[in-house]
């Protein structure tokens, strides 16, 4: 592998139900700052069928060039086709970075094509940035300028690790998604598309899909929600969750709770965090009247950010919380619900 | 049928997390288990024997002490156990790693792998699908349903929002979610038994069509620059305000970090 004939920044711009995912142009987004150190240029791999129409929007968001592999066979997700699509980008245009999104599509489809192109991949990263590796001198090794440094948690939350991929490429990385920032989407911007077709031969390796089920709002899995609006014992009734949802929907969250609310018979075990629960590290975690016990706190404490609402002053919440509000979450929560949907309306 | 079901031995990083006084993880004082969504799909492995009627093959690869998961799994059910270890294996990104499962298997019959969608250590959910890619097998990942019928499988995949019902052709490879089901205990007969069943210990020499050049630390494309134990943050700012007083204090915590 001749690493210098790589060139370029890549990132896959995940559609489903040909609806950009946000995830794309966040990647757009941190792209264009690694090809700006890099003096060099984002593509945007648009995969689906009937998607060209999309390729202009990839552009006001930052793509210099859109390839675009459209084929009937690529119109739902699915490993294989998917897996071949991009595989044979990467063998034809050469990148030297390829980012996909950490979502349930990317975290499929990017371990299937590193092994196919048979180069590393660095899982989940929240920090991408250009650097030398090793990170300093090391005698009697080469110091390699211009790589990919990838910045993931692991263990749980519990270490963050820097990864290079100095030896092979491309250099490729999933992504969180809702860490990277978009930028100021470009009115008017045109995409260069590239259309690129490798072929699509059905075999063994396509599945075949029987049936989509689109998730009614119950399903709500809260390992993958980016917010979650958590309530606890003091929030005192079932019904008065009611405030929780609404505050849940102004954010497009979901609800969750505390072993209490699920032994009160207030909410479904699904929605338990904690020890006995589930773990969860959402993007905004909200502990309303959540007393915080160590077993609570096991399982959401690696939460990006976590604002407390609790009458108890002395609440062991308030030790983990980022911002805590001492008061009533019957008034709090309701009047936070409405500023949110004023600052929406805006 | 035979069903292969890779398995891992992971320090128990949920609810069991143990930290020093500086803030950074006592590994030493945290249990090892069998990875959560491992255990999920020898369940779901133990499940389809009891339907179907199966031979259930568990493998691990790790450190010798790793006999200790495939105990476990022959405690609840498993039939044979295969212990893949080896210096020179030491090291492994998910590349590297799935480069010697996928070795290893090639060594055995089955119709049906089942691996967890992902380790609680590392979080990549990256080695089900590269040992299914190393083998040329159909993968179908974040399994929460999984039955049988005729020489096929049909799954529920699970997204975001919603689930694809997918038929694949067996063999097949599939990554289960802990959410499949809730596994079995191990019965005290099963435990009695396994501590005198017979583990298959396999090294380098027993992998197939593998090149030394793709093993261990040296075969791994990923290189770690750094890593560091996260220390952990302390209380935030906590506030006593007025309702209104309140909701303005958070708003504008909010605008701050770019969050509305």
């Amino acid at each position: 592998m001749a690493l210098e004939e790589y060139k370029g920044v890549f990132v896959f711009a995940q559609q489903v139900d040909n609806v950009l995912d946000g995830v794309a142009f966040e990647l757009l987004g941190k792209g264009k700052d690694l090809a700006a150190v890099l003096n060099t240029e984002v593509t945007a791999v648009l995969a689906g069928s009937d998607v060209k129409g999309l390729a202009d929007k990839l552009a006001e968001y930052g793509a210099d060039r859109v390839i675009v592999v459209d084929d009937p066979e690529l119109k739902e997700y699915r490993t294989e086709p998917y897996a071949h699509a991009l595989a044979s980008v990467i063998d034809e245009f050469k990148p030297e970075i390829m980012l996909v999104g950490a979502t349930a599509i990317g975290r499929d489809l990017g371990p299937t094509v590193s092994a196919r192109v048979k180069t590393g991949l660095t899982a989940d990263c929240t920090v991408l940035e250009i650097g030398d590796f090793p990170l300093n001198p090391v005698a009697g090794e080469e110091q390699l300028h211009n790589q990919l440094l990838m910045t993931r948690p692991a263990f749980g939350g519990n270490t963050i690790a820097t990864i290079a991929c100095p030896y092979n490429r491309p250099q490729m990385a999933t992504v969180r998604p809702g860490v990277m920032q978009k930028i100021d989407p470009i009115a008017g911007a045109k995409a260069n598309v590239v259309e690129f077709n490798p072929g699509f031969t059905p075999n063994d390796r396509y599945v075949e899909i029987l049936n989509v089920v689109k998730a009614v709002k119950n399903t709500a899995n809260i390992m993958d929600a980016k917010i979650l609006v958590s309530g606890g014992r003091g929030v005192g009734s079932q019904e008065n969750f009611r405030l929780l949802d609404d505050l849940a929907e102004v954010l497009g969250g979901t609800v969750s709770c505390s072993r209490a609310v699920v032994e009160n018979g207030w909410q479904p075990v699904d929605l338990q965090v904690g020890q006995t629960g589930k773990t969860v590290r959402p993007q905004i975690y909200f502990a309303i009247g959540i007393s915080g016990a160590i077993q609570h706190v096991a399982g959401m404490e690696e939460s990006d950010l976590i604002v407390a609402i609790n009458k108890d002053e002395d609440a062991p919440i308030f030790d983990v919380a980022d911002y805590g509000l001492v008061g009533d979450l019957n008034k709090i929560v309701p009047a936070l619900t409405a500023a949110l949907k004023a600052a929406q309306n805006e | 049928m035979k069903i292969v079901v890779c398995i891992k031995q992971v320090p128990d990083t949920k609810g069991g997390v143990k930290f020093n006084p500086d803030g950074t993880l006592d590994r030493a004082a945290m249990l090892s288990i069998m990875n959560p969504d491992d255990k999920a799909g020898l369940e779901a492995a133990l499940r389809l024997k009891e339907q179907y009627g199966a031979e259930v093959t568990v493998i691990t690869m790790g450190l010798p002490k790793a006999d200790e998961v495939l105990r476990e799994a022959l405690a609840m059910g498993a039939d044979h156990g295969i212990l893949v270890t080896d210096r020179v294996l030491g090291g492994a990104d998910t590349w590297a790693t799935s480069t010697t499962v996928a070795g290893a298997i090639r060594n055995l019959e089955y119709d049906l792998i089942i691996t967890g969608r992902q380790a609680i250590d590392g979080d990549t959910a990256q080695v089900g699908p590269q040992i299914a890619e190393h083998l040329g097998l159909p993968v179908i990942s974040y399994a929460q349903d999984i039955k049988i019928e005729g020489d096929s499988v049909i799954v529920q995949r699970q997204y975001e929002d919603r689930y694809h019902e997918l038929k694949a052709k067996m063999p097949c490879l599939i990554t289960a979610l802990s959410e499949l089901n809730t596994p079995r205990y191990m019965t005290p007969g099963g435990i009695f038994d396994a501590y005198d069943a017979e583990v298959t210990v396999w090294g380098r020499a027993d992998l197939k069509d593998v090149d030394d050049s793709d093993l261990g630390l040296k075969g791994s494309p990923t290189k770690i620059a750094k890593a560091s134990d996260k220390v952990r943050k302390g209380a935030g700012e906590k506030v006593v305000l007025d309702t209104e007083e309140a909701v303005a204090y958070l708003m504008g915590k909010f605008k701050e970090k770019h969050i509305i």
